[in-house]
């Protein structure tokens, strides 16, 4: 047991040398011998006693029969001061070789862990038998031999499609793969299709079922199946990278989730709704409607009002139970996808295991085998390059000790900059608060068209939206934070408030202010302020991105003199997506044709942020976590912008009174009561539909279900949050385990040379 | 099967198709790109070898710094000299694709990483491969100490069973605990 305790210790200390000084040892030859005896006595020695004690000659053979390559391995590896025939020994194990034999044109060793039985057989009893017959270079070839056929009769217990994809998933040349398939589907000539004499209508059905069968597992979830832009997108990461990449990604998606909603809310409300137009006086059609959304707008499709509360003539449509029931479908959809997003994406980004400086996985993933142009290949070089120094030097130097008076500074820098984001934003939210009570009479000797003073409040949001993100910005460059991680989180942060409180004025506006006022048709001048809302924040985009964007980089290179262009701000554009789709989806209520214009919108944004993306911007030279970022883009969808949303909308529908004149909840005293309504009349035309409604009486309103569901829930969470415990236990654990036998392993050579000297 | 003439047989088409994670529009445009790298004569030959010399001309490879590496790996010529046949390619190509699975990205990681083919990622190959991420210039290329910190860095956090090299497994799960790992 001393000595076993020895050993160990020993080993830890040749572990902890980084230079190579000799040690002392108890077992282990000295590090300078070898290199001396390397050819001659240990390696003859090692022959025979292998020959008789292990079992590992079989694959030494066949490791390499360079001898100068094996002496460069071992006086490269005893830097870790191991004996030389240690290390051959360590070498040569089946373990490490398993790569090795797949560069011979014989190679049938698969190392997925599919088939554990192909790729390493370690333990003891069948490798020993194989050992004591052969003893040759042979011996490899009849090893994989028996792989192949191992591999062969696995393949033929599946079918042949199966098959073939497991074929796929095997890291073999392609050569090899047609040699095998040959082999192990040869028996299976009547399944096969590439046909030989079968008869018409069996090919036909054959192709069929095989095409099905091939949509059907390349059926990924709708949205990431959809090749849209993809060329485009292609060329735009080659050049920008993953950080801008995830930017374009998240409008797709964007796009995607809006024209689900139009063509559901087209297909149940303005398909019906249009095919039997209300009797209403038609307004003139003037350009400036496009903006304001009142006059010809007013009674169209576009908004509320012009629903009816009846029943349609001639299709037994009822609009009030399809308004309500649409509208709560969608979102209900929305809700889905987005959770189903989310939930994939935290899955992705949470590690079991954390480690906190993480290189090894930066350095062996952070390589973007998409870029192709040199100087974004030279780009990303410089990138890593700086990303590892950076780390490197913190470790190196350990942290800077600041002195009481520089931290002190810094607090105060902080606290500054922190107060004068709120301030802005408070005033910011109370000036809109104030001008959106306010009605603003703009003098007619200017001879603008009516109603453009209602233009005023939509323009001073976005103009808010457009100042104050640069105004953040540069809080935080005179803020300089140290890691950029945290420059971009406070950035988004402090965005984030700022587009929350402007919403979550206008919406109390709306919701509290608004219906108060008497206005003949609430809902219609809602919908219309958002849809100005949304228009004018799509106009001071254009004018930014194709203005305010080149004027930048005009002025960078000619004052600023700097040699580069301006970088995309990620942060700040992915932010204004989340703004504008939250609109959208509190005015799906009002205004069921916005997230048409919303789509035209995003379909726009594209091209054109592609377009000034080329001309006006270069990659960031800073590490953008891609999937970290994404995530966090899905959450702030998902937490303050739908939920906010659907919120706002189940208060609207739960509490305020519609309005008595328009739209398809009129005479009613809210819009929940409609849906009632019409659950009630669809009983009664199918009795059926009965037990359904009692089921949701018992269950839904009921408090107690309620408790009992959120309960259940409550109790999952826990479960897996201890199960995740569980497991990083479990994985500290067999990673020692695996260390141990490292080590025993090295232990058992060393006493087996010992016992065969 | 090989590839004849300058055609591809729909047979071949299919069966590459099947076997590799491209598409069929992929695989003739691969075809397409392949031909105009061979030589006159030789694209009459049936699995003709492209030289390492021409592969790398390529756009897509030409500035990647692995592009030797990549060639090696997935050439099965006899003397290891990186030649590529049109199946050698697709193989390539189908490593590269998105929708190849991850087990397979990281295994061929795995080996373009391995600069000496030793079945091991040991501290020589991971000063190349550090060497050629940050490039070649001499202000981006770290200085001896920082390689050996990040070495013995990459080191501690993926050898798990404390070798002193990186095998196939480790990298795998070190791969696996990186969600950024798309190319």
């Amino acid at each position: 047991m001393d000595y076993n305790v020895n050993i160990c210790e020993t080993d830890i200390d040749y572990e902890n040398l980084a230079d190579g000084e000799p040690a002392q040892d108890f077992s282990f030859n000295p590090i300078n011998e070898p290199e001396t005896s390397t050819q001659n006595c240990p390696e003859i020695l090692e022959m025979e006693v292998f020959k008789e004690c292990t079992d590992v000659q079989s694959n030494r053979s066949s490791y390499t029969s360079d001898e100068s390559h094996d002496r460069e391995e071992i006086s490269h590896l005893q830097r870790h001061g191991w004996s030389a025939a240690t290390v051959k020994v360590l070498a040569s194990m089946p373990s490490r070789t398993a790569e090795l034999n797949k560069s011979r044109r014989v190679r049938y060793q698969a190392s997925s862990h599919e088939s554990p039985h192909l790729s390493r057989p370690v333990q003891g009893a069948s490798v020993l038998a194989e050992a004591e017959e052969i003893n040759t270079e042979d011996s490899n070839l009849c090893a994989a031999e028996n792989n192949m056929d191992q591999l062969v009769s696995s393949l033929q217990g599946l079918s042949v499609s199966e098959g073939t994809r497991k074929l796929r998933a095997m890291p073999l040349s392609l050569a090899d793969k047609i040699e095998i398939r040959k082999v192990a589907f040869s028996l299976k000539t009547e399944s096969s299709f590439i046909g030989r004499n079968i008869p018409c209508y069996t090919h036909l059905s054959m192709y069929i079922s095989m095409t099905w069968r091939h949509c059907l597992f390349s059926c990924l979830p709708v949205f990431s199946s959809f090749k849209l832009w993809h060329s485009a997108l292609k060329t735009l990461s080659g050049r920008y990278g993953t950080g801008v990449l995830s930017y374009f990604l998240f409008l797709r998606t964007l796009l995607f989730l809006n024209l689900l909603l139009f063509v559901i809310t087209g297909l149940f409300l303005i398909i019906p709704q249009g095919i039997n137009p209300p009797p209403s006086p038609k307004a003139d059609f003037s350009g400036i409607e496009l903006l304001t959304g009142t006059g010809y707008f007013s009674d169209s499709l576009m908004f509320y009002g012009y629903y009816s509360s009846e029943t349609l003539p001639g299709d037994q449509y009822r609009m009030p139970a399809a308004y309500f029931f649409t509208i709560g479908f969608t979102l209900f959809i929305i809700c889905i996808i987005l959770v189903y997003r989310l939930s994939k994406s935290f899955g992705k980004n949470f590690q079991v295991l954390k480690s906190n400086k993480n290189l090894a996985v930066k350095v062996f993933s952070c390589w973007d085998f998409k870029v192709s142009k040199k100087i974004s290949v030279r780009l990303q070089s410089e990138k890593i390059s700086t990303q590892l120094k950076e780390q490197l030097s913190e470790m190196i130097k350990g942290e800077d000790k600041k002195t009481c008076m520089q931290h002190l500074h810094r607090l105060i820098v902080h606290l500054l900059a922190w107060t004068a984001c709120l301030i802005s934003i408070f005033l910011g939210t109370i000036g809109v608060h104030n001008l959106s009570g306010k009605k603003i009479d703009i003098k007619t000797t200017l001879n603008l068209p009516k109603d453009t003073e209602l233009l005023v409040l939509s323009a001073v949001v976005s103009g808010i939206n457009l100042l104050l993100p640069g105004f953040f910005n540069l809080c935080v460059w005179a803020e300089q934070y140290e890691s950029p991680g945290t420059r971009v989180y406070v950035s988004v942060f402090r965005n984030l408030l700022l587009k929350v409180s402007v919403i979550g004025v206008l919406c109390y506006r709306w919701l509290e202010s608004i219906p108060a006022n008497g206005l003949e048709c609430w809902e219609s001048s809602v919908g219309q302020e958002l849809y100005r809302l949304l228009v004018m924040d799509f106009i001071v985009t254009v004018l930014y991105t194709f203005l305010g964007e080149f004027l930048w980089r005009v002025f960078s290179q000619t004052i600023l003199q700097k040699k580069r262009k301006p970088v995309f701000d990620i942060a700040r554009n992915v932010l204004e997506l989340i703004y504008g789709q939250t609109l959208t989806w509190i005015g799906v209520l009002f205004a069921p044709l916005l997230p048409g214009v919303q789509l035209i919108k995003l379909i726009v944004l594209f091209y054109m942020k592609k377009r000034s993306l080329i001309l006006n911007c270069q990659a960031s030279r800073k590490p953008w976590r891609a999937t970290q970022m994404t995530t966090l883009f899905i959450c702030i969808l998902w937490f303050p912008s739908f939920l906010g949303t659907v919120v706002t909308i189940i208060y609207t529908v739960w509490t305020i009174k519609p309005s008595e004149k328009c739209g398809p909840f009129r005479n009613l005293t809210t819009m929940f009561e409609g849906g009632q309504m019409s659950t009630r009349h669809l009983e009664d035309a199918h009795p059926i539909l009965k037990w359904l409604s009692w089921v949701y009486d018992c269950l839904v309103e009921n408090p107690v279900f309620l408790f009992l569901a959120s309960g259940v829930f409550l109790m999952v969470i826990y479960f897996q949050a201890q199960v995740v415990d569980g497991q990083r236990k479990i994985i500290s654990r067999l990673e020692k385990q695996i260390e141990n036998e490292g080590k025993d392993k090295k232990f058992l050579i060393a006493k087996l040379q010992d016992l065969c000297k | 099967m090989g590839t004849t003439a300058s055609q591809l047989s729909k047979e071949s088409l299919s069966e590459y198709q099947e076997l590799t994670f491209l598409t069929k529009q992929e695989i003739l445009l691969a075809h397409k790109r392949f031909t105009e790298l061979l030589e006159k004569h030789e694209k009459e030959q049936i699995d003709a070898r492209v030289p390492i010399g021409r592969i790398i001309t390529l756009p897509e490879l030409k500035s990647n710094p692995f592009k030797e590496r990549i060639c090696q790996v997935f050439s099965t010529s006899e003397q290891k000299d990186g030649s590529l046949t049109f199946e050698d390619f697709l193989d390539l190509l189908s490593a590269f694709s998105d929708s190849a699975t991850l087990e397979i990205k990281s295994h061929y990681a795995f080996r373009i990483f391995d600069f000496d083919d030793d079945g091991t990622l040991d501290c020589a190959d991971l000063e190349k491969l550090v060497n050629c991420l940050t490039g070649e210039t001499n202000d981006a290329k770290l200085s001896s100490t920082e390689m050996k910190q990040l070495i013995s860095n990459i080191l501690e956090e993926s050898d798990i069973d404390k070798d002193g090299t990186v095998n196939l497994s480790e990298f795998q799960h070190v791969i696996s605990r990186s969600p950024d790992f798309v190319r």
